[in-house]
């Protein structure tokens, strides 16, 4: 919860109308973007590669930010994603549980970036979904799908409140148990 | 030696981090190996790092993420808040805070207290020291 790189947003759009077409189809993509601007964008990138139809001829009818709906609630979530690596394009489906939709799809962006050296224009997001808990495919998210969860914390870091009051050095060697 | 303290639903937890910090929350779900969905009767739910958490012996009982109603009446079942300014942690806590938001007179008053208090000593002392040399 908090500040998302990625907010999710919908647009809307449609070819400008012409003489031959007076009511152009109109098309609604959801999708994520830094800020409103790149999300218009992104949008025509898509569309053109979907229909015939280019920013300097089209419009955009609406742009809304999507928020989440119930922030306080855990859910699973699987994004189906196509991504370029240094040989070709790929396509991936991966698991993440978490609380919004944003912050899953932000986990992801980092999790590519780590395992797999993909930048995040390298990203394009195919498909996301809340996968109900049977559904899940993935043995990392279904390990949490217990009621009665139970687990110490092993490695129990000493860490002072606030970073005001880190040193470099100790006077004795901190005790990680509990 | 075993772990005592468990990650598990109905933990109490304080938040050593951060801007809840001192905060005695509830932990109702884990999302993740990193996070839990954690609350407390005054605050909203939220999720929160196990970093920021440092575990507690109190322990309620209460369903997987209940609704803030059960939640407080557990809590209250159990006398968490009772129970932890019992404990000697918690009433380091107090004790710490009390010490924390004395003002100058306050401080002048410690220093008499602890004058007096070293004197009385000294006296019993030098009353024992007597008797055993003699």
């Amino acid at each position: 919860m908090g500040n998302f790189r990625f907010h999710q947003y919908q647009v809307v759009g449609r070819a400008l109308p012409t003489a031959t077409d007076e009511h152009p189809k109109i098309y609604r993509m959801k999708l994520w973007a830094t800020n409103e601007v790149r999300a218009k964008s992104k949008f025509w990138y898509f569309l053109r590669k979907l229909k015939k139809v280019k920013k300097s001829n089209g419009q955009v009818l609406a742009i809304n930010e999507i928020f989440e709906r119930k922030p306080t609630k855990i859910k699973n979530y699987g994004i189906w994603l196509r991504y370029q690596s240094r040989t070709g394009y790929h396509n991936m489906y991966k698991e993440y549980r978490d609380t919004t939709l944003n912050g899953s799809v932000e986990q992801m962006y980092n999790e590519m970036a780590s395992r797999h050296r993909v930048r995040c224009h390298c990203i394009q997001i195919i498909k996301t979904a809340t996968i109900p808990s049977k559904l899940c495919k993935r043995e990392s998210t279904k390990q949490f799908h217990d009621s009665k969860i139970k687990f110490p914390l092993v490695f129990k870091k000493v860490r002072p409140p606030t970073r005001k009051l880190k040193t470099t050095y100790k006077a004795s060697r901190p005790n990680l148990f509990k | 030696m075993p772990f005592k303290r468990y990650v598990e639903i109905g933990r109490v937890a304080l938040v050593n981090y951060g801007k809840e910090y001192g905060r005695l929350v509830v932990i109702v779900d884990v999302i993740d190996q990193n996070r839990a969905l954690v609350d407390a009767p005054d605050m909203v739910r939220g999720q929160m790092n196990f970093k920021r958490l440092s575990l507690t012996d109190i322990r309620i009982d209460i369903p997987r993420v209940p609704k803030k109603k059960t939640l407080i009446a557990a809590m209250e079942a159990a006398d968490v808040k009772n129970k932890w300014e019992n404990s000697s942690w918690g009433r380091k806590l107090i004790v710490q805070k009390r010490r924390a938001s004395l003002n100058d007179f306050d401080k002048f008053k410690v220093m008499l207290a602890k004058i007096k208090r070293g004197g009385a000593i000294r006296q019993e002392l030098a009353k024992l020291k007597k008797e055993t040399a003699v």
